[in-house]
C-alpha cells in the first residue's frame, strides 16, 4: 500500500507537526543543549561566575575511582533487575497463557504493580522489609539473620533490586503474554505433532519466535533500571549505606540538585545520554536486521 | 520522551522558569515573600508570626510560602535567583551558610540591609553561639538567626530505672556513657528485639561537628573555614578518631545502633526503642507529644581524656537570608528589615522559642522566658541553651564556615557506614572522608573564585 499525501498546501502539515516539534525542542533539544553546555563549565551554584573549562569535568569524572565504581555498580544493578524481571515475567506469562481457571483475574493482578508510582512502591517495600517495622524484616531478624539494609550494603542492594524488578514484571508480563498469544497456534500445533513438548518445545519453538519481544523488553528494561528506578532507590536507601546502592542517576541527582555541582552533574548526564543513545542504536540495528531478514 | 527529559533533568530543572511570587504592591501595601522549610507545627508557627507581623504593620504584607525540605528550599531559591525572581527572604539551613556567603550579589547581608534601610539590628542582642555561625569574621551579621537548636542527649528515665541506673544522673562523660550503655543493653535492651541502648540522629552534626566544638578540636583549618576558602578538613585528628572508633566499638558490642542518616533515627527515642539518643534539642516538642515514658535531657557527654573542661556545642537549624532581584525597591528591603527586627523582639523570640522548642536566638528572648518561669514549667527546655553557653566560645566552637558542607556530611555518612560494615576502621574512614571532603572544598573554592 502506498502512502499518499492528502495535503494540498504546506502550511497545514507544518501546523500539525508544530506542537510535537515544539515539545521536542522545549523538553528535549533545549535541555540537552543546556546540559552539554553546562558540562563544559564550572559554575558556583548561583551561576554568578561561570568559567569554561572544556572537558575538565569529564576528566575529573573518569579519574575518580568512585565514579568508575558507580558505573560498574549501575551495570550490575541494571543487569540483575532486567534478568529478574524478565525471567519472572516470562514464567508468569507462560503460565497465564494456558487455559486455567480465573485467568483474567490473575492477569489483572499481575498488571497492577505497573500502575504504582515508584516512590509508593518503595514505601510498600519498606513496610515489608524494614528491620524494625517491616513484617518480613522482623521475621528475618527473629530468625537471627541480622537483617538491616540500612547498615548492610549487600542487603540494601538486594532490596532495591527486588523492589525495582518487581515493579517492571507487570510491564514485561503484558508484552510477553501478547507475544505468546501472537505466536500462531498452527506452529505450536505442528511442533506438538512432531513430538516436541515441555521445556524443549518452549526453547526451540516458542522462545525463538518470541525473541524480538524479548530483545525489545531487554532494552526497555535496561533503560528502566538505569533511569526510572530513581524514585524507588531514593525513597528506600538514598544510595546508601555508604555508596552501596548509588547508581548513576542517583549520583546525577545528588551532585546536581543536592550538592549544586552543576558542571559535574551535567557531565554525568551527558555520559548517560551517550549510553542511552548507544543502547537505542543497538536496538534499532538489531530489530531492523531481524525484520529485514525475515 | 519522559526518560530523555529525565536524562537532562538536572539541567532542565535549573533552567526551567520556576513558579514564582510577584512582589507587587497590591492595595498599596508593600508585599514581601518569605520562603521557608518548616512543616507541621513549625509551619503553623511561621503562619502565626506572619499574621502577628502583618497585624503590627500598616503598609507591609508578608506572605510565607513553604518550599519543601531545607535542601529543596535552597535549590528553589538558587533557581529563582537565576531567573531574576528570588523571594525577599529565604530560610537556609546552617550548613548552607558557606555557600550563601559566596553568593555575592544574590544576597544582601544583614549588616548591609541595616545600613541601607537605617533600621537598627544590633548583633549584641543575639546569643554569641548563635550569631557567630551567621556572622563574618569581623562580627558583622550576614544572615538573621531564626530557628536554632543544638544536639543534646535524650534519655529514657524508665529504662535507666529498669537497668538500675540513677534516672537523675545521666552520664556526663563518654567513659560513663559506655558503661551505662552496657548496663542498659544487658538489663533493658536485651528484653526486646527492637530495643537498643544508644543511637544517634544527625551523626555528623552531633558526633563530629558538636564533638569538635566541645573538645576544642579544629574541624577544619583557617578557624573552621571562617578565615578563608582554602580551609582543609582536620576531622581525622587523634581525638576524632578515638571518638569514632568508640562508636564503632559500641556498635560492635551492641551498645550503639546506627539508625540512618540525619533525623531518621529520631523516632527510635520517643517510641521507646532507644534508651539514650543524641538528637536535636528541637525534637522536644515531638517527645513531649509522643513519649509515653519518663524522659530527661542532658548536655552531650565529653571525653575528659581529650579536654578537661568542655566547651559549648554548635548550633544547627537555619537562618534567614535577604535575597536580591532586579527591580526590587528600597521600600521592599525596608519591609524585610522591619520583619527581621520584628522577630528579634524579646516577646516574639520568647514566644517562638516556647512554641517550637528551638532555642531563643536573642538574649532578651531568653531573659523573658526565664522571667515567665518557662523553664520551671517546661523541664529540660533550657538544656540546649546551657549547652550552647557552656565554657568559652573558641574558634573551634563558633560554627563551621565551609562551602558545600551538606555534601561533606554525606561523604562522612558514607565512610562511617562503610566502617560500620567492617570494611574499614575509624582512622581509615576519617582519612578517607578528609581526602574526599577536601576535593569538594577545593572544587568549591575554584567555583567561587573568579
Amino acid at each position: 500500500m502506498e502512502r499518499r499525501t492528502i495535503f494540498s498546501d504546506r502550511l497545514l502539515p507544518i501546523l500539525l507537526v508544530l506542537p510535537q516539534l515544539a515539545i521536542t525542542i522545549v523538553f528535549f533539544l533545549w535541555p540537552t543543549g543546556q546540559a552539554i553546555w553546562l558540562s563544559l563549565t564550572r559554575a558556583d551554584p548561583f551561576g554568578i561566575r561561570v568559567q569554561f573549562v572544556g572537558l575538565e569535568n569529564f576528566w575529573d569524572l573518569f579519574a575518580d575511582p568512585l565514579y568508575t565504581a558507580t558505573v560498574l555498580r549501575s551495570i550490575f544493578f541494571c543487569a540483575l533487575v532486567a534478568a529478574i524481571s524478565l525471567g519472572l515475567a516470562m514464567l508468569l506469562a507462560v503460565a497465564a497463557d494456558r487455559e486455567i481457571a480465573f485467568r483474567r483475574f490473575y492477569r489483572i493482578f499481575l498488571i497492577w504493580p505497573y500502575a504504582i508510582a515508584p516512590a509508593v512502591a518503595a514505601v510498600l517495600w519498606i513496610l515489608l522489609l524494614h528491620p524494625q517495622i517491616g513484617l518480613i524484616g522482623r521475621w528475618l531478624n527473629a530468625l537471627g539473620l541480622g537483617w538491616d539494609y540500612k547498615i548492610n550494603g549487600g542487603q540494601a542492594m538486594l532490596v532495591v533490586i527486588l523492589a525495582s524488578a518487581w515493579k517492571e514484571i507487570s510491564y514485561n508480563f503484558i508484552f510477553l503474554l501478547a507475544g505468546l498469544q501472537s505466536i500462531s497456534a498452527s506452529v505450536v500445533e505442528a511442533a506438538r505433532m512432531d513430538g516436541a513438548r515441555g521445556f524443549f518445545r518452549f526453547r526451540t519453538v516458542t522462545l525463538p519466535l518470541l525473541m524480538p519481544t524479548v530483545f525489545f523488553l531487554l532494552v526497555v528494561n535496561l533503560v528502566y533500571a538505569a533511569f526510572d528506578t530513581f524514585g524507588t532507590i531514593w525513597a528506600m536507601t538514598s544510595g546508601g549505606p555508604g555508596k552501596a546502592t548509588e547508581t548513576l542517576v542517583i549520583k546525577v541527582y545528588r551532585d546536581g540538585i543536592v550538592n549544586q555541582d552543576i558542571g559535574s552533574s551535567s557531565a554525568q548526564s551527558v555520559v548517560l545520554m551517550i549510553g542511552v543513545i548507544a543502547l537505542t542504536a543497538l536496538q534499532f540495528r538489531f530489530l531492523g536486521r531481524r525484520s529485514g531478514g525475515e | 520522551m519522559k526518560r530523555r527529559t529525565l536524562l537532562t533533568g538536572a539541567a532542565a530543572l535549573m533552567a526551567s522558569p520556576a513558579v514564582l511570587p510577584k512582589a507587587q504592591a497590591q492595595s498599596g501595601k508593600t508585599k514581601i515573600v518569605f520562603w521557608h522549610a518548616m512543616t507541621a507545627a513549625n509551619n503553623e508557627e511561621i503562619n502565626r508570626i506572619a499574621h502577628d507581623f502583618n497585624a503590627s504593620q500598616t503598609g507591609i504584607e508578608m506572605e510565607p510560602i513553604f518550599k519543601g525540605s531545607y535542601a529543596e528550599t535552597l535549590t528553589a531559591a538558587i533557581a529563582a535567583w537565576r531567573a531574576g525572581q528570588a523571594p525577599h527572604l529565604v530560610q537556609i539551613f546552617e550548613v548552607g551558610t558557606g555557600s550563601m556567603l559566596a553568593a555575592g550579589p544574590a544576597v544582601k547581608q544583614v549588616w548591609e540591609l541595616a545600613k541601607e534601610t537605617g533600621i537598627q539590628i544590633d548583633p549584641k542582642n543575639y546569643l554569641p553561639a548563635v550569631r557567630g555561625y551567621y556572622s563574618l569574621a569581623d562580627g558583622r551579621m550576614a544572615s538573621m538567626p531564626f530557628n536554632s537548636s543544638t544536639p543534646v542527649m535524650w534519655y529514657n528515665k524508665d529504662a535507666f530505672a529498669a537497668a538500675g541506673l540513677d534516672p537523675e544522673k545521666p552520664p556526663q562523660t563518654w567513659q560513663e556513657l559506655v558503661t551505662a550503655a552496657r548496663t542498659l543493653k544487658e538489663k533493658w535492651a536485651s528484653r526486646s528485639q527492637d530495643r537498643m541502648a544508644t543511637t544517634s540522629s544527625w551523626l555528623t552534626w552531633a558526633q563530629l561537628e558538636a564533638y569538635s566544638a566541645i573538645h576544642n578540636l579544629p574541624y577544619a583549618t583557617k578557624a573552621d573555614g571562617f578565615e578563608g576558602l582554602d580551609a582543609e578538613l582536620r576531622l581525622n585528628s587523634p581525638g576524632h578518631v578515638k571518638h569514632v572508633q568508640r562508636l564503632l566499638d559500641m556498635a560492635k558490642e551492641g551498645t550503639f545502633k546506627y539508625g540512618g542518616r540525619d533525623a531518621t533515627p529520631d523516632p527510635l527515642f520517643y517510641t521507646e526503642k532507644a534508651a539514650i539518643s543524641f538528637c536535636s534539642s528541637a525534637t522536644r516538642g515531638q517527645i513531649v507529644q509522643s513519649a509515653k515514658f519518663r524522659w530527661g535531657a542532658a548536655m552531650l557527654p565529653y571525653d575528659p581524656e581529650v579536654i578537661a573542661s568542655p566547651n559549648n556545642t554548635i548550633i544547627g537549624g537555619a537562618s534567614l537570608w535577604t535575597m536580591t532581584a532586579p527591580k526590587r525597591t528600597a521600600q521592599e528591603y525596608k519591609a524585610v528589615a522591619a520583619f527581621l527586627s520584628f522577630i528579634g523582639q524579646p516577646a516574639q523570640d520568647a514566644l517562638y522559642h516556647q512554641h517550637t522548642g528551638y532555642v531563643p536566638v536573642t538574649l532578651g528572648g531568653y531573659e523573658l522566658s526565664r522571667q515567665q518561669n518557662y523553664y520551671e514549667k517546661a523541664p529540660y527546655a533550657d538544656v540546649a541553651i546551657k549547652s550552647l553557653t557552656r565554657g568559652t566560645v573558641t574558634e573551634n566552637s563558633k560554627g563551621l564556615r565551609l562551602g558545600r558542607l551538606p555534601e561533606i556530611r554525606n561523604i562522612i555518612y558514607e565512610e562511617f557506614e562503610k566502617a560500620l560494615q567492617g570494611q574499614q576502621n575509624a582512622k581509615q574512614a576519617l582519612d578517607s572522608a578528609v581526602a574526599r571532603g577536601n576535593v569538594v572544598l577545593r572544587a568549591f573554592e575554584k567555583s567561587v573564585k573568579s
